[in-house]
């Protein structure tokens, strides 16, 4: 029977097999697996079974703990159950993981293998996680390919069953999981015939059932849990024999033989590289390409690694075999050797020892490190590798694709080897985000993949940044199957889909000779040439290239496509390309048109075959002279003034140079310094807000909205004016505070992302023209080199002295300046404006613990991160511990200060005859409420510090070390509603109930928004999520009113958009309250499907309607004899509907299903009319003052 | 009492029928509708304009952010199989049919003669008993000549009665130079109804916000006069079907329009405020007086004072201006 070739990706091939032979899926949503959960549910909801005829149930659980928790239970009770997960959350599920194979329960746990976090988090690909499990019991099968990982993902599902042996199936996070192959699929027929339904009744034997009852989970005593232990291992034993007799039957129904160990190369191989994972694919590709060179090379792919069987590893050994380099894609600081190196090391003794190894002599064997968090490992590395074997002394425990110059492990490789296929077309995109370059190679490769014999891949980069991120395509196409598990360098199409690229990025080196050179730029064709840069058109006549442009922005404009250029590039690739004759490129460009956007309304569909028939009308090459020029130069990439670190290091990283880094550009422990984003010049913005100070009425609103700190106020002498640029604006302060001073609203040009929350804040109408607004949006170009210009005089300014600013209104408050400024969160973030509030107004004091998601991402991914310092060196402290711990970590922080501030207090006392009474009472009876008493403290500090200087004792010494924590710290506990409502609960209830003065801020976005939206428990009632497809059917969790029944936690719930004063307010009660405190914000997300330049109208929606109440528990005003809650919205003045229906979350389930989105909408609005009415009930309470105690 | 009528052909119960409003979006009001005396129901107007922006926000929003950053390739579930709002409506057609014996008549408001057409097409398709065309056209470019505007409607009809067999009613506005002219014009064009008039969404300002709010008042009955006038005109010269809008909430008002030449009065404030319950009163109120005065039809008094019927014809036309201010100072 012919199977259908199919071109998916990693993540799809695993489960699509999982979701057909299981019928239970327990998960929780981790980068980079999310997608399997994800696909799972999507073929759940809409009704696709397994092959036995049922659709598996699909839960999304509140942590990788409690997702296998919930697997354990479905296998005792005989659900056939799976889960995916990767990294972290496969670090979670390790307990369950030993109890799960104790019992020898059937499951496969598919993991898209990815960095842990260590001196710093990755969400990227190695096997660091997956050799965290090694020691738990399950079997451990490696897949290296698309394909692999849908055969083995079967033979997984076959083996478990069979050997009762749970199965760990891996393949490497993006390189695999992400990467799109065209494959083969497999059929349920060749499911049923792997997977007798006897296996799966077996399984259901083995289950708990109160009608054959058994009991297990004894617990057990020396004299017998040891005999108890070793009774297992018959299973392990024949494990590696069921796998095998598996492959082969999987061999004799699909026609693919694998082995445990599969050996490619030379018969008479003398080296060889043992590994395993996606490398494997780039060492066969290297193999093949070396022994038709007549090299004595070989490979052995690892497939089970666990249980390693040494019989067969030693069987798939070539006898010739002299050198054998053993590289895995993990590091064990400490250890011996890597895992797989020391397996190796001593299978090869044992059958030495044994008298079974058939080489001659004891082949020397050495290990490497390669690839980790997704490293390149490219044939070049392997060469590397085979020459390093060839030395007479080849380095052991090496490293290779890295220059270690501090420990020195690297081995030299020359980068300009290549195996590349001559006979394939390589071509690269360099696109943005927002322009949908990837979606449009996505589609291109299924089009070319299931519409031609060719074989197809496509590996995608994405940014690390959310607003302005850039990707590049590496798309291969040929005759040939495709090993190539590495990136693009030699290109002989490259497409260049935003112009601006040109100067931040050497794109064409990865151009070969007589390449295709697309570009789109904002000029006829005519003009283009002279518009490059000069370094660009050496390029392009240096190599020959074949040059087309086209202004796909002109004629996406045209043709309604906004700013989506996806199918105007789409077709200009199929139009020169020459991979499909252009009439019939054009047709299947079409057909995927209608079929992706069908659904979705004829307009759009129409609009799209608009766009691709203007486009071959405005698709021109262009003739070029045989010399450059242009006199336009590439501009450096940071500013002169950076600091050396930054230009050294962070500036190669920004210019897409990172790998050429040594190993001593980096610190041995993760620590970087803050303030680095103020270096990193993005210039995304198309627009930015244009300041009219006569309009203005200084009420600051659009820097407390502004969620990057580009946009700020300054009050000042005005004599600082003298030195102003000519076009630096500024008006007469208004207000009795500041009488006589000027007043500044200033834009950072360069950092600003264009998204026009600030413009849409500001109150203020021109009276002759009420489309104009105090701010209003300007074309970014033309004000780049002035707005600079005023930008760097305004910073030399001095900020405001906080001791004369008036900290409790909106107004005042901007005057501090924000510690927190130009992050990579999406234009128009909702959760940026309340941590940037945060660093204004307590930053220079404060500690962070950040939880892992959005904020720790724009909070601290390189190469720039966004917390910075004040005038005086001061500024926020950042850490991001993990997910689950956020609380804890932060508690920690609190636990240390205090300990740190009595033990100094301690001091003060013992040492007071030598200081001086009067200073160290009044450094002990500080109040340190108000930016004065703070700044009081600071000096009364330093004076202490001097006087101990003079003081000779060990004691002094000790107070010296910890005089500054006597200077008030505010610890703040900052994270998302995955954090907050599900993973981290646990902890962030007992932070909470412990009473300590910390403080937790909740950026609710009612999503995981960082991996994409799934639901959690902070998930509205309606809204649709991944894993709430069908709208989530019960109301989110009261976090805020389950932390006031403590009766001794501050609660706020806040949103900027409806009422930023309240929102300050709380910011400073809970900084002031003695005792935890916990700031829920709502977070408008792009997760929301809304307009982001209009967010804070969502906000102020949703607090009409009374979805969102505003209010504040502030247990400090039960002494008082007055009820702490105070409720600060109005009674509902709007329909939840008139709300909700603003958000593309609730509005596509009426799409979707409009009975049900009326039900539920319904439901929703009765549960905001009851909890209105239990709040206000709860705000009347009449308290007298004995309360508390 | 013999309350028939016959409009586009149909043959109605009574003159009375719920026009395009927000009633119509649920089959149990169309029932409630039909138990309370309906004769037809129009259905809500499927806008043009609308399916082509939500289509084109669904699509923006459900692929902003997306294959961007490498955590997040999209934000929302693909559910694939989203009902389009055209979809819905046919469903809607097809459900209102299954569920009630009186005609339905599916309501369709643009200006384009693209995708449009289709859509008319598909309504006959989902059994739509007549189409209602609203083209809505604020014509605001000063080089568009009446003439170009008035094509436009002439065009649009052309092209829908090209396509659909079932009868075709125009419902309009009522500025336009030469009313009377047009009306000629679009049953020549195949327009086998006209429905005057349409009451248009008109802006406000929000004096504090400094905004302009859309936005919807109800109507009252005075404003029965405007399209009872152009009925008594239009009736008394052209033989197509008449349909009155705008102010009807009376019986009387119902009365007066039949009486001018309607053959059907639409009501839609009348039955926002009241319910649907309200026709039954309307035609309780209408027999009684018919009884009172000795009628035995509704088609023995239909056109009974369209302008070729009454004693001073002269008096629906413009002179009639003057002596109505006239006797409205009389009364004060």
């Amino acid at each position: 029977m012919k199977r259908r070739m199919v071109t998916i990706d990693g993540n799809e091939a695993a489960a699509y097999v999982a979701h057909k032979t299981n019928e239970v899926i327990a998960i929780y949503p981790i980068t980079p697996s999310s997608p399997m959960g994800e696909w799972a549910d999507e073929w759940s909801a809409k009704g696709q079974k397994n092959i036995w005829g049922t659709v598996p149930v699909v839960v999304e659980m509140q942590s990788e703990g409690g997702a296998a928790g919930a697997v354990h239970g479905a296998l005792q009770t005989g659900g056939l159950t799976t889960t995916f997960t990767a990294s972290q959350g496969l670090l979670l599920m390790i307990p369950n993981m030993y109890k799960i194979a104790g019992e020898l329960n059937s499951t496969v746990f598919h993991v898209s293998a990815r960095t842990l976090s260590t001196h710093a988090l990755s969400i990227f690909g190695d096997h660091s996680d997956v050799m965290a499990t090694r020691q738990t019991g399950f079997a451990l099968l490696a897949s290296n390919s698309v394909q692999e990982v849908m055969d083995f993902a079967l033979i997984a599902q076959a083996s478990t069953l069979k050997s009762r042996v749970p199965f760990l199936h891996f393949f490497d996070g993006f390189r695999t999981s992400h990467e799109v192959q065209k494959i083969e699929q497999l059929t349920e027929e060749d499911m049923h015939a792997m997977i007798p339904y006897e296996l799966v009744e077996a399984h259901r034997q083995r289950a708990m059932t109160p009608d054959r009852p058994v009991l297990r989970g004894t617990a057990q005593n020396p004299d017998h849990f040891f005999q108890a232990r070793e009774r297992v291992n018959p299973y392990y034993l024949a494990c590696p024999d069921i796998v095998q007799k598996t492959m082969d039957e999987f061999a004799r129904i699909v026609g693919r033989q694998y082995h445990l160990f599969d050996y490619v190369g030379h018969p008479d191989a003398e080296r060889i590289i043992v590994l395993m994972g996606s490398g494997a694919e780039t060492v066969h590709e290297t193999v093949e390409y070396l022994v038709e060179r007549g090299e004595k090379v070989g490979v052995i792919k690892v497939r089970l690694y666990r249980p390693f069987s040494v019989k067969h590893f030693i069987q798939a050994l070539p006898k010739t075999v002299k050198r054998i380099a053993v590289l895995d894609r993990t590091k064990e600081p400490g250890a011996a050797g890597e895992p797989l190196y020391i397996d190796v090391v001593n299978a090869i003794n044992e059958a030495y020892a044994e008298g079974f190894l058939p080489t001659e002599g004891l082949p020397r064997v050495v290990g490497g490190r390669y690839g980790l968090s997704s490293k390149e490992f490219t044939p070049a590395m392997v060469k590397g590798v085979f020459d390093e074997l060839n030395k007479d002394n080849p380095k052991n425990h090496f490293t290779v694709g890295i220059y270690d110059d501090v420990t020195h492990t690297s081995i030299d490789y020359d980068p300009s080897f290549s195996t590349e296929n001559p006979h394939s077309i390589r071509a690269m995109f360099y696109g943005l985000g927002a322009d949908g370059t990837v979606s449009a190679n996505k589609n291109s490769i299924k089009i070319i993949g299931e519409e031609t014999d060719n074989y197809a891949q496509g590996y995608f980069v994405y940014d690390s940044k959310k607003s302005g991120a850039m990707t590049v395509s590496h798309l291969r196409f040929g005759p040939d199957p495709i090993h190539s598990t590495y990136l693009i360098s030699k290109a002989n199409f490259l497409a260049c889909h935003q112009f601006v690229f040109l100067e931040k990025l050497d794109i064409l080196k990865y151009a070969e000779e007589g390449a295709v050179f697309l570009l789109n730029a904002p000029y006829p064709p005519e003009e283009v040439w002279d518009h490059l840069p000069r370094r660009v058109q050496e390029q392009i006549i240096e190599k020959k290239l074949k040059f087309y442009a086209i202004d796909a922005y002109k004629v996406a404009k045209e043709t309604g496509m906004g700013v989506r250029i996806n199918t105007i590039m789409q077709t200009c690739f199929f139009a020169i390309s020459g991979i499909l004759p252009r009439d019939e490129a054009i047709a299947k460009i079409k057909e995927a048109i209608r079929k992706t956007y069908g659904s979705k309304g004829e307009d759009v569909v129409q609009k799209n075959f608009h766009a691709v028939d203007q486009t071959l009308a405005n698709l021109k090459e262009v003739k070029y002279p045989d010399h450059p020029t242009s006199k336009k130069e590439i501009p450096p990439i940071v500013s002169e003034k950076a600091p050396d670190f930054v230009k050294n290091v962070l500036a190669k990283i920004m210019a897409g140079e990172g790998d050429s880094l040594p190993v001593s550009a980096f610190p041995e422990d993760g620590t970087f310094p803050t303030g680095t984003a103020q270096w990193e010049k993005r210039n995304i913005a198309l627009e930015i807000p244009v300041w009219d100070e006569k309009l203005c009425i200084q009420c600051g609103k659009c820097v407390m909205a502004c969620p990057h700190s580009t946009i700020r106020a300054k009050v000042y002498d005005p004599k600082y004016l003298e030195e102003a640029p000519p076009t630096f604006k500024s008006a007469d302060y208004r207000g009795k505070e500041y009488a006589g001073m000027k007043y500044t609203i200033q834009i950072a040009p360069e950092d600003c992302t264009g998204c026009a929350l600030c413009v849409d804040v500001c109150p203020v109408k021109d009276k002759t023209d009420t489309s104009r607004k105090a701010l209003n949006m300007a074309p970014q170009i033309p004000l780049r080199e002035q707005e600079r210009e005023n930008w760097d005089f305004f910073l030399s300014i001095p900020d405001a002295d906080r001791r004369s600013v008036r900290i409790e209104t909106v107004k005042g408050a901007q005057f501090l300046r924000p510690l927190f400024e130009f992050s990579g969160a999406c234009a128009g973030c909702g959760e940026t404006p309340y941590v940037r509030l945060l660093t204004q107004l307590f930053g220079d004091r404060a500690l962070i613990a950040n939880a892992t998601g959005c904020s720790s991402i724009y909070g601290g991914n390189l190469p720039t991160t966004p917390y910075t310092v004040d005038d005086n060196g001061r500024g926020p402290t950042w850490n991001n511990s993990l997910f689950e711990d956020n609380a804890e970590f932060g508690l920690g922080f609190r636990l240390s200060l205090d300990k740190h501030m009595e033990f100094a207090k301690e001091l003060l006392v013992k040492l007071a005859p030598q200081i001086g009474d009067g200073l160290v009472d009044a450094i002990l009876n500080a109040r340190q409420r108000s930016e004065a008493e703070i700044h009081e403290q600071r000096q009364r500090v330093e004076e202490l510090k001097k006087k101990l200087k003079e003081i000779n004792s060990p004691e002094a010494k000790q107070l010296l070390g910890l005089a500054d924590y006597l200077v008030r710290k505010s610890v703040w506990i900052v994270g998302g509603d995955g954090w907050a409502y599900d993973i981290g609960y646990g902890g962030l209830d007992h932070v909470l109930a412990m009473g300590r003065d910390v403080n937790l801020l909740v950026l609710d976005t009612e999503v995981y928004s960082n991996t994409g939206g799934q639901m959690s428990k902070a998930t509205p009632m309606g809204a649709v999520a991944k894993f709430a497809a069908g709208g989530k059917p019960k109301p989110k969790k009261d976090l805020a009113l389950m932390a006031m029944t403590y009766g001794y936690v501050y609660v706020a719930k806040v949103a900027m958009g409806a009422n930023d004063q309240q929102t300050l307010r709380a910011f400073l009660e809970a900084d002031a309250y003695e005792g935890p405190s916990l700031i829920i914000a709502y977070s408008h997300c792009i997760a929301h499907g809304i307009d982001m330049a209009k967010g804070m109208r969502n906000q102020e929606a949703a607090v009409k309607s009374g979805y969102w109440p505003l209010f504040r528990f502030n247990p400090a005003l039960l002494a008082e004899g007055k009820n702490p809650l105070k409720i600060d919205s109005k009674a509902p003045s709007i329909a939840l509907q008139d709300y909700i229906m603003m958000e593309t979350r609730y509005r596509m389930l009426t799409r979707f299903n409009p009975e049900r989105a009326k039900m539920l909408m319904e439901a929703a609005q009765k549960d905001v009319n009851m909890r209105w009415k239990l709040y206000q009930q709860l705000a009347q309470l009449q308290f007298d003052g004995q309360e508390n105690s | 009492m013999d309350l028939t009528t016959t409009y586009l052909g149909l043959k109605l119960r009574n003159p009375v029928v719920p026009s395009a409003s927000p009633l119509s979006r649920d089959v149990d009001t169309i029932r409630r509708l039909e138990d309370a005396g309906a004769s037809a129901v129009v259905l809500y107007s499927l806008f043009e304009e609308q399916i082509s922006l939500e289509a084109q926000e669904l699509d923006y929003f459900l692929t902003a952010g997306t294959e961007s950053y490498a955590e997040a390739l999209s934000y929302f579930p693909d559910l694939e199989s989203f009902r389009s709002e055209p979809e819905e409506y046919l469903e809607l057609i097809r459900r209102a049919k299954e569920a009630v014996d009186i005609p339905i008549i599916a309501s369709l408001n643009g200006v384009s003669t693209g995708g449009w057409i289709e859509y008319a097409r598909r309504m006959e398709e989902a059994g739509a008993d007549a189409l209602e065309l609203n083209i809505y056209y604020i014509p605001t470019d000063p080089e568009l000549t009446s003439n170009d505007v008035e094509n436009i409607y002439v065009d649009d009809v052309k092209a829908v009665k090209k396509n659909v067999n079932i009868p075709v009613a125009v419902k309009l506005g009522p500025f336009f130079t030469n009313l009377s002219n047009l009306a000629q014009r679009l049953k020549e064009a195949g327009a086998d109804g006209l429905v005057l008039f349409n009451r248009f969404y008109q802006p406000d300002l929000d004096l504090e916000k400094l905004e302009v709010i859309p936005t919807v008042h109800l109507s009252r009955s005075e404003e029965i006069l405007l399209p009872l006038r152009w009925i008594a005109i239009l009736s008394a010269r052209l033989p197509m079907s008449f349909a009155a809008s705008s102010g009807i909430h009376t019986a009387e008002d119902v009365l007066k329009l039949v009486m001018a030449g309607a053959d059907v009065t639409m009501m839609c404030s009348a039955l926002l405020k009241h319910g649907p319950n309200h026709i039954h009163e309307v035609l309780k109120g209408m027999t009684e007086w018919m009884e009172k005065h000795e009628y035995e039809s509704v088609s023995q008094m239909k056109g009974s004072m369209n302008q070729k019927s009454v004693a001073e014809p002269a008096a629906f036309e413009r002179a009639n201006y003057m002596k109505a201010i006239n006797s409205y100072e009389f009364k004060l």
